[in-house]
């Protein structure tokens, strides 16, 4: 086991490798068993590999075509009996021709059914491990790791894809060529075969701790290339912020010492990898010295003719060749596993909230009724967010949960659209656990609108219309229109087809969330879940929105949690969360008169509507 | 959506023909950063080279003189196998370091034009405007500093390699000639065969390749995109369908890369046989040279031996040639940037000295407009004009959409007016040197950026205060108690490897990182959005107290906020619609009046229906009750 093994091993095991927020840098398998684990989830790369193999051995076979040749050539059609024989070369030289043709049509086809499959092969592994990312909880948690995780679908995958390019059919008919070639020189001289095996020997030797030196160096370059990536993203996401504050020169530090701390790794495999490489071009000269010496001593007076020699010399470059490339091929396998082992380890990583799919419940469309019963949840090695939460929400309800920050407000919201699971206790949905509800059935009747309504490179209809499978214009305006913000859609620049622009950076924030409002309220959902949804929107619009909402969710179960306390008042119950517990329920005019921490937020609430 | 101009550039695909002349162009420019690392890796290479055609020459010389003449006597001195094996072996030994040094210097050279031209992009970065950045998207940016550069240089991996097979070919050119000039001629006919097969073979290649190279772009923006999402994506129930959106890009990667991968096994074997098949004429004509007396046998096989020995190395040429389209994209990528001349002009008047007391601050006449997606303005805001009088305090309130967090910019000069001035001090910012107005002027945007480093880190970014002065920021903050709270204070990792911060953390600690510059001006940008109440009047407070020093600058919508300013603009469509304090405006203004009396008009409104049963929904806004009757079906 390598180090960086090792190393991923320990970090699994400090983190727990089953919790999902964490998902592991690299799965902790070894070359095979990473190689193994890859062909189990991409089943494409081995189907036909018994055919392939056999096509990739007629290629190979056709190797032997020229020290046959020359063998034949020299012993039979120059120094033969006879003297040189033209007539007899061109023959044989035909013969080897179309052999030679042979080769190339085998190996066409060995390598095609190479690509076809390999390729087939991670395109599955792609989008699995795509949608796994989409099964993980931990997203909804952290939102700053999810771009790191892009480059396990797309560099991860493609340095695996760039090694089979390139060295996927060269390892197979490497050992093949190393096999036929032994063969063939062994029955020329077993003598000099042993010879030439002696040789390599010890470089077969030294290639493993060589091989785990290199796969080392791979590693810690992977690691800078992340640091670098890093600071240089830092330089474009957080450009407002650099540019505000005059932090040029200290980015730029920070930029140029990851740089230079990746080339500087970079440059070290670099040279690791030209000295392993070096090895085999070093003992490939000396072992066509070594061969003549022993020839010759040997082979002089009887064992050998000169054109056996001489041909032997032909297939000791057929036997140095795959050796040479073979350390070149493994140094980038080694490259391939480590991004496969990146792949995989999104795989291993377990879904902790699972859809339950078939065998699970699909709710019947209608008023849901919300019932949390002694909930628990605490994220991964953090205290208790949520201790013992009991709470009834009746069908049709309009709900506004309010509490500090850190109250767990948006806890119970992920915990009711179910992006986590509590660790302890239930949430019920008409009286149907959340975990048995089949995700079709509850992504379609329960809709989160989280603060930052996420907004598509498209149009704004687009955008609006991405919940809804399927609606059209008219139903994108249809639901502006009662909302009350079709005016302002028709407002920019080109209506419905305004472009947002990447991230939706072409709107303010305030307009993104009325698009991930509009959004939510088009899908149509039974219980709609609001986070923050209006926290950047103006005061007027919001009330219009709220009052819009409030027209709209009737006969719909809504659950609020907002700063703003306009929310709670027109709420038909008010939840009062402090330190992850419930400290009551009711109407805003009865908490009113009950509930200190209720009187403590609302009153800082009105102060702040007052002029101070 | 998937970027069909994934360079933004409006030339696209360059043209064939081209490529050649203007890959080597950017190869002569790698070359002349790097002349001497990369003379040592062409030396080293033209060792390799003429070492491994020398083998062959030195194997030739070997059969004939030593080899042949031992087999025809039948018996062998020790002499002799000294003779025959030590050249070989030398020669060997010289090609190894002509090997190591090769590719050592070669990885050198390409690693440091890699690193050179990093730095001088992210250089770019944080050079060119922000107007720059918001046209280019992060992830084209991006892949500029990192696929691209390394695209380009990529090249210079088998460069060294070639040249030392040009020197390889020559040796090997005049080993055969002086074996043979006819045989020489035969098997040098391969060469040129080789040269146009690979020709051919990257002809065809380049469009395949550059076509899996765009495609590859797609699956990336795809997975940004849908991952970025990722929490919309699976409270929407999306995931099937992004699971399609990103099947599809790479189903058609996948098809790419078969493509690539069909072209190259139609050409690896043409390559590979021609050198076979030239071996077979040398010794077809070798041969019959041998029985016509012109030659001996050894000829015959250091011709055939030189031949297969070459056959391999010159596909270098051909992995160059292969390299050069990947460069020229590369290359127009990156030097986009690099050629970005509309960098941000800076004078060299000093700002004041950060003693100098608060701040004055006037906007005359401004104007700005966004360059939208299709390349049009979209006008921002139009002839702007206020004045702030050094140590007041102004709220900046309009409704959403309507240009606050632009203007905000041009305060702090984060982009420049398309027309007009913003004056610091009296002065015009453009005529600041560079870095005078952050000296001067601290800016807390809407959303916050973290920066991947400690709390302190964040809130320091100068590296040069006290643990105290970090504190006390914190505290004005209000953002004290969760830092305490982590699990290394101050040197807790937050951002993207660290610590996970709500949003109303983030909000007070980029608050705090304003608030340890004390800054002459400060500029709230709907900072607080998502700070709970009780807290941002615990922080409004707190800054009340410190803020004579400060000229203050406020967006916001919330009435305890607004009434700590002197004056209030109201903003409208891009326009000052009024100007004065928030009781004048309050009289004088009725949009404003309705925007930030809101809740107030709201609240009221509700407890009038609970009291007398009258609907709430008055007025054109109200689309209210009727709605039911949309959706009668779901109404149970």
């Amino acid at each position: 086991m390598s180090t960086t093994d090792r190393a991923s091993r320990t970090a699994r095991a400090a983190t727990g490798s089953h919790d999902s927020s964490t998902i592991a840098t690299a799965s902790g398998r070894g070359v095979v068993a990473t190689v193994r684990r890859g062909l189990e989830v991409s089943p494409e790369i081995t189907r036909g590999v018994r055919v392939t193999l056999l096509v990739a051995l007629v290629s190979t076979a056709g190797k032997v075509v020229v020290p046959i040749a020359v063998q034949q050539t020299i012993d039979r059609g120059i120094n033969g009996p006879a003297g040189p024989r033209p007539g007899l070369v061109v023959g044989l030289a035909m013969a080897a021709a179309v052999g030679v043709l042979l080769t190339g049509v085998s190996s066409y086809v060995a390598n095609l059914r190479i690509f076809r499959a390999t390729e087939a092969g991670l395109a599955t592994l792609r989008t699995k491990a795509f949608r796994h990312v989409h099964d993980l909880s931990v997203l909804s948690q952290n939102a700053e790791r999810r771009g790191a995780l892009v480059s396990r679908v797309t560099s991860d995958v493609d340095t695996i894809s760039t090694f089979i390019q390139f060295g996927g059919l060269l390892l197979v008919l490497s050992t093949g060529q190393l096999l036929v070639a032994t063969v063939l020189m062994a029955v020329y001289s077993w003598q000099l075969a042993l010879l030439v095996w002696g040789c390599f020997l010890p470089l077969f030797f030294a290639f493993r701790p060589l091989q785990r030196l290199v796969s080392r160096a791979y590693a810690q370059v992977r690691v800078r290339v992340g640091d670098m990536l890093g600071a240089i993203s830092e330089s474009v996401v957080g450009a407002d912020t650099i540019r505000a504050y005059g932090v040029e020169g200290r980015t730029q530090e920070r930029i140029d010492a990851a740089v230079g701390a990746h080339a500087k790794v970079a440059m070290r495999a670099q040279v690791l990898v030209a000295a392993s490489f070096t090895g085999g071009v070093l003992v490939s000269g000396l072992v066509v010295a070594a061969v003549v010496a022993v020839g010759l001593l040997t082979g002089v007076g009887g064992s050998l003719t000169l054109g056996e020699l001489l041909a032997f010399l032909f297939l000791v470059q057929l036997f140095t060749g795959p050796v040479q490339m073979g350390t070149e091929v493994l140094n980038e396998l080694q490259n391939a596993t480590a991004g496969w082992r990146r792949v995989l380890a999104v795989l291993d990583t377990t879904a902790d909230v699972a859809d339950p799919g078939e065998r699970g419940v699909a709710l019947p469309r209608g008023p849901i009724e919300c019932r949390f019963e002694d909930v628990w949840f605490s994220y991964p090695g953090g205290e208790p967010v949520l201790k013992g939460i009991s709470l009834e929400l009746p069908p049709r309800a309009r709900v506004a949960v309010v509490g500090e920050t850190g109250s767990g407000k948006t806890t119970l919201a992920k915990l009711l659209t179910r992006l986590a699971d509590p660790q302890q206790g239930r949430v019920l949905l008409d009286g149907v656990d959340l975990r048995d509800v089949r995700f079709s059935s509850l992504r379609e009747r329960v809709v989160l609108v989280p603060q930052e309504g996420f907004l598509l490179d498209d149009t704004l209809a687009a955008n609006i219309a991405w919940g809804a499978h399927g609606a059209d214009d008219d139903a994108v305006r249809l639901a502006l229109t009662e909302l009350g913000l079709l005016d302002w859609a028709l407002g920019l620049p080109h209506g419905l087809a305004t472009e947002v622009g990447q991230r939706g950076e072409s709107l303010s924030a305030g307009e993104r969330q009325l698009v991930a409002l509009a959004r939510a309220y088009l899908a149509d959902p039974d219980l709609l879940v609001l986070d923050e949804a209006t926290s950047a929107v103006d005061p007027a619009t919001e009330v219009r929105i709220q009052r819009a909402l409030d027209g709209v969710t009737q006969g719909r179960t809504s659950v609020a949690i907002a700063h703003r306390m306009s929310t709670a008042e027109a709420a038909d119950l008010v939840v009062v969360v402090d330190a992850g517990e419930v400290l009551d329920v009711g109407p805003h005019h009865e908490l009113l008169t009950r509930c200190g921490v209720y009187q403590r937020l609302h009153a800082s609430w009105r102060a702040q509507q007052r002029a101070a | 959506m998937p970027a069909d101009d994934l360079s933004g550039d409006p030339s696209g695909t360059p043209d064939r023909r081209d490529v050649v002349r203007r890959g080597l162009r950017v190869v002569g420019r790698g070359i002349r950063d790097e002349p001497v690392i990369f003379g040592v890796a062409v030396l080293g290479s033209a060792l390799y080279g003429a070492g491994t055609a020398g083998s062959g020459y030195v194997l030739g010389r070997v059969t004939d003189s030593v080899i042949a003449p031992a087999f025809v006597a039948g018996r062998v001195t020790g002499a002799q196998v000294w003779d025959a094996a030590g050249p070989i072996a030398l020669v060997a030994l010289l090609t190894a370091v002509g090997v190591v040094v090769r590719r050592a210097a070669g990885g050198i050279t390409m690693y440091r034009l890699q690193a050179r031209y990093r730095r001088a992009v992210t250089r770019q970065y944080l050079r060119l405007p922000l107007s720059w950045h918001h046209r280019h998207p992060a992830g084209q940016l991006l892949s500029n500093a990192n696929a691209d550069v390394e695209a380009t240089w990529g090249v210079f991996a088998p460069l060294p390699m070639s040249l030392g097979v040009a020197v390889m070919l020559a040796v090997a050119g005049v080993a055969m000639v002086a074996a043979d000039p006819v045989l020489a001629g035969v098997g040098l006919l391969v060469i040129p065969a080789l040269m146009a097969a690979n020709i051919v073979y990257q002809r065809r290649m380049s469009p395949l390749v550059m076509r899996a190279q765009a495609l590859r772009a797609d699956v990336s923006s795809v997975a940004h995109e849908s991952f970025e999402g990722a929490l919309v994506v699976k409270t929407l129930g999306r995931e099937d369908a992004e699971t399609r959106r990103f099947a599809a890009t790479a189903d058609a990667l996948r098809d790419a890369n078969v493509a690539v991968g069909r072209t190259r096994g139609t050409f690896d074997p043409v390559i590979e046989g021609l050198p076979t098949l030239g071996v077979l004429a040398v010794l077809a004509v070798g041969t019959w040279r041998v029985r016509s007396g012109a030659i001996v046998t050894g000829d015959v096989v250091q011709v055939a031996y030189l031949l297969s020995l070459v056959s391999f190395p010159v596909r270098a040429l051909g992995w160059v040639l292969g390299e050069l389209p990947r460069t020229v994209v590369g290359w127009e990528r990156v030097s986009s940037v690099l050629d970005a001349g509309d960098g941000m002009a800076y004078g060299d008047a000093e700002p004041r000295p950060a003693s100098s007391g608060p701040a004055a601050l006037a906007v005359a006449g401004a104007g700005y407009a966004h360059v939208g997606p299709d390349g049009e303005d979209v006008p921002v805001l139009f002839d702007v004009t206020l004045d702030v009088v050094a140590g007041r305090t102004v709220a900046v309130v309009g409704p959403t959409g309507s240009g606050k967090s632009t203007l905000a910019g041009l305060l702090v000069r984060l982009v420049d007016p398309r027309s007009g001035h913003v004056l610091l001090d009296g002065v015009d910012v453009r005529t600041l040197r560079r870095g005078g107005v952050a000296e001067a002027a601290a800016l807390v945007p809407q959303s916050t950026f973290v920066f991947d480093d400690t709390v302190r880190g964040n809130v320091d970014l100068t590296g040069t205060l006290t643990d105290d002065d970090v504190w006390a920021a914190l505290r004005l903050a209000r953002a004290d108690g969760f830092v305490a709270a982590l699990p290394n204070g101050l040197d807790t990792r937050v951002g993207e490897r660290g610590a996970s911060l709500s949003g109303g953390q983030r909000q007070r600690l980029a608050l705090a990182r304003a608030l340890v510059r004390r800054p002459r001006l400060l500029l709230l940008d709907d900072a607080t959005s998502a700070v709970d109440p009780r807290v941002e009047a615990q922080i409004l407070e707190g800054l009340r107290g410190a803020g004579e020093s400060a000229t203050v600058v406020v967006v916001a919508y919330r009435m305890a906020t607004i009434s700590l300013a002197d004056e209030v603009v109201f903003l409208e469509h891009g326009r000052v619609a009024a100007r004065g304090t928030h009781a004048e405006l309050l009289a004088s203004t009725p949009g404003y009046r309705s925007l930030v009396t809101a809740y107030e008009r709201d609240a009221a409104e509700r407890a009038a229906f609970r009291e007398h049963g009258t609907t709430p929904d008055t007025g054109e806004t109200g689309p209210g009750t009727e709605q039911a009757d949309v959706a009668p079906q779901e109404i149970s």
